[in-house]
């Protein structure tokens, strides 16, 4: 018998260590080292219920279990095999307790629809791809329905696009098919520039098949018989798993000439991107394909009219294509009764920042940022308190306390300012400056701007100086309002999304955290701790003992004073290093 | 590789890559392998996933054990990487984080030997879908 207790870092903040000492302790006295083993564990994505312990192998799930639990798990569960009640799982609906964790499917927060196969076949190897009923939604579509009908069935599925934008999956096919052209293109975008997404990359490490078989049935929709996947360089790993496995898929004739028999033919091949934010914009990254440089053009036309070659081409994200062999085999019915009224379906996303299990998550739409964040995602690191979560990357925006039960669909997320996106999700906490995040993004966008329209190329280099400005404490009250004024003109006239956009994290951060803006420019303060030029040390008089080590370490010789005496820091000559606050044992450095 | 020519081939080759995998980790087949699966996305081999799965490779070859060991994607837990799976003939996958090649021993000595858990399991907790 093995009794796992929980030592993530949710659970061992309340004691989880002490669970397992205990329990150690009671399983020696009653002689049962031998059967018994006391084992700690990785989070269980259950934190909130935490200090949690499951017994195996009969799946017991204890919740909010103390240290002086253990006597008791151990007299009546472990010796009598009766499971303490008091402290099982009660289901929220049913309020009943449930003994078997196994009937606990529903406090699994995330299914797996996308990443089906990353991190359980070998991707390298097609026939594992197949065991798991690979390349049988291909064949039911070639074989048995016509394209009409495939296109009804993604339609009716709901399915809507994962790459930033959301426009419904199915529309888009019946728009390519509908245009008339002797060649037609597929195009898989795996781009993937935003800062801090790394989903789309994780699906074609780890299931590649998947993405050329939706491209494939995709290709048979609307009428197109080759396929291009645009991947930056900078992914190598991808690239080569995608090699290998377009080989093995040609070797099964699974793509080329007349696919399983049938008149319909189809082939894929690679076109490397330099890694420019810009080019995961559609337009941009058709241009940078045909050789011509990576910059939008207006749309209408789109590239469901005048794509690849000025030919019909659809385009479509990773985790779209991810979706769609699924949909054909389960049914548009089962596709659709996950997710929300107008999102269906689950949602990658790319949990980092200050947040315990940095990793990938896929979860239904629908769910709360509370349940991603304080559950699947074990909390705030170091016990610090929430601050906001940014979403869609340098075009999206935050997300604040207020928002943490709304539940995050496509629509959902716009009305709360920000956006889906790629699936980005950047956790702040109580020590990050709200206006330094913003700054951050603008960085960004500054650098990837692509330079052809003014807005963008100007504005938001104008955008970023003021927010420098501010955060060296040089900023007005009318320099809050220039900022607003900016962002909107720059949101109004910008050609492609990435201007339309690159306003939304000041923006976003100006609606939710004004205080923070206007302590920056007022009190000259930076709330939050971070904005160097706007921290002050000084030094408590009547703590300082005079022993000159931080005048030692001042590099810059600020510091003055006698020994024995208190010491004194020069305003003018500080250069905010840090140095004297570190170095003094007294804590007679204030930081302000 | 020979063409798949129509949808019964594809359905024959994919009943046979299953019996395949299956075979390895069935608990009725008392021959059944050990299997291992190291995460092997970027994310896994940045945090050192090579050495640990060429370790498991040649250390279960020197100790006498009939496993397989393969590479997978990302399992989704990139705080603890590397991420191996171990899947003993007739049991459910247990997922190993922040295997090193201490954890890696004691992976093999203890729980492919005799069956007892060793500590860094990170508890599945997403649902499959099928
Ligand atoms: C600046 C900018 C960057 C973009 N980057 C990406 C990207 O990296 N990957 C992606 O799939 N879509 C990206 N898009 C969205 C694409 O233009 C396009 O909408 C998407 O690939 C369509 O696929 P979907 O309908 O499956 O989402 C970006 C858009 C803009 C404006
Ligand atoms: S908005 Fe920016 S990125 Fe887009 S076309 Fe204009 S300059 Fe280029
Ligand atoms: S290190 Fe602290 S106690 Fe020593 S002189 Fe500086 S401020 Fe005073
Ligand atoms: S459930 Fe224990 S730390 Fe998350």
């Amino acid at each position: 018998m093995h009794l796992l207790v929980c030592g993530g870092t949710g659970c061992r903040a309340s004691e989880s260590s002490l669970i397992v000492e205990s329990l150690k302790r009671e399983i020696e006295e009653k002689g049962l080292s031998n059967e018994v083993q006391v084992i700690t564990t990785g989070c269980f994505g259950f934190c909130e219920k935490g200090p949690v312990v499951k017994v195996m192998p009969d799946n017991t799930f204890y919740v909010h279990v103390k240290p002086e639990d253990a006597a008791v798990i151990v007299a009546e569960h472990v010796i009598k095999g009766r499971p303490v009640h008091r402290l099982l799982y009660v289901d929220p609906v049913s309020k009943e307790a449930v003994n078997d964790s196994k009937h606990m499917g529903f406090y699994r927060k995330q299914i797996r629809i996308a990443l089906r196969n990353c991190g359980f076949i070998n991707p390298e190897n097609i026939d594992e791809y197949i065991a798991r009923d690979g390349y049988a939604a291909l064949g039911k579509c070639i074989g048995e329905l016509t394209a009409a009908d495939v296109i009804d069935i993604m339609k009716k599925s709901g399915l809507r696009g994962r790459g930033g934008a959301g426009f419904p999956t199915g529309l888009k096919w019946e728009i390519a098919s509908k245009n008339k052209a002797d060649q037609k293109y597929v195009v898989c975008n795996a781009d993937e520039g935003d800062p801090g997404a790394f989903m789309d990359r994780s699906v074609l490490e780890g299931d590649p098949h998947s993405v050329l078989e939706a491209m494939a049935i995709c290709g048979y929709a609307t009428g197109a018989s080759r396929g291009l996947i645009y991947i930056r360089a900078e992914y190598p790993l991808a690239i080569q798993r995608l090699k290998i496995a377009i080989d093995q898929a040609r070797g099964y004739g699974l793509l080329g000439q007349n696919i399983l028999g049938t008149s319909f033919s189809f082939d894929i091949e690679l076109r490397y991107g330099a890694g420019a934010f810009v080019c995961g914009e559609e337009t941009a990254l058709i241009h940078s394909m045909e050789g011509q440089r990576g910059e939008p053009t207006n749309k209408p036309p789109f590239p469901a009219e005048s794509g690849f070659l000025g030919l019909p081409t659809n385009v479509n994200n990773v985790e779209t294509f991810a979706n769609v062999p699924v949909i054909i085999n389960k049914g548009w019915e089962w596709f659709s009764s996950i997710g929300t009224e107008k999102s269906k379906g689950t949602k990658v996303f790319a949990l980092a920042g200050k947040i315990n299990n940095v990793g990938l998550i896929e979860v239904p739409m629908g769910i709360t940022l509370r349940e991603i964040i304080f559950e699947i995602g074990g909390g705030i690191k170091n016990g610090k308190k929430f601050k906001a979560v940014q979403t869609g990357g340098p075009s999206g925006g935050c997300l604040t306390e207020e928002h943490l039960d709304t539940p995050i669909d496509f629509d959902n997320l716009v009305a709360a300012g920000s956006m889906m996106g790629s699936g980005g999700m950047i956790v702040m906490d109580e020590d990050d400056c709200m206006v330094s995040i913003a700054k951050f993004f603008l960085e960004f966008t500054v650098e990837e701007s692509c330079g052809k329209c003014a807005p963008c190329r100007i504005g938001n280099k104008r955008l970023h100086e003021l927010l420098t400005h501010i955060t060296k404490g040089n900023g007005t009250m009318a320099d809050l309002d220039r900022l607003r004024n900016m962002c909107n003109v720059i949101k109004d006239t910008s050609l492609c999304g990435l201007g339309q956009t690159s306003p939304n994290p000041v923006l976003s951060t100006m609606n939710n955290f004004w205080d923070e803006y206007v302590a920056h420019v007022t009190e000259k303060r930076c709330p939050a701790g971070q904005c160097r030029d706007l921290m002050k040390y000084s030094i408590i008089v009547d703590k300082c003992v005079g022993c000159t080590a931080c005048a030692r370490a001042c590099p810059v010789n600020a510091i003055t004073g006698e020994r024995k005496e208190p010491h004194f820091i020069d305003q003018d000559k500080c250069i905010k290093c840090g140095a004297c606050f570190e170095k003094c044992k007294f804590g007679a450095v204030l930081i302000n | 590789m020979e063409k798949i020519k129509s949808l019964a081939d594809l359905r024959k080759i994919r009943e046979e890559a299953r019996e395949k995998l299956d075979l390895r980790v069935k608990g009725d087949n008392p021959e059944g392998l050990v299997q291992v699966k190291v995460a092997m996305a970027t994310c896994g081999i940045a945090s050192g996933a090579k050495p640990i799965m060429e370790f498991f490779v040649e250390e279960l070859d020197k100790r006498g054990i009939a496993a397989v060991v393969t590479q997978t994607g990302c399992m989704g837990y990139c705080y603890a990487e590397p991420t191996v799976e171990v899947q003993l003939p007739g049991r459910e996958p247990v997922v190993y984080g922040f295997v090193d090649r201490k954890r890696a021993d004691e992976i093999i000595e203890k729980y492919i030997k005799n069956g007892e858990l060793v500590e860094g399991i990170i508890p599945v907790n997403y649902e499959k879908i099928d």
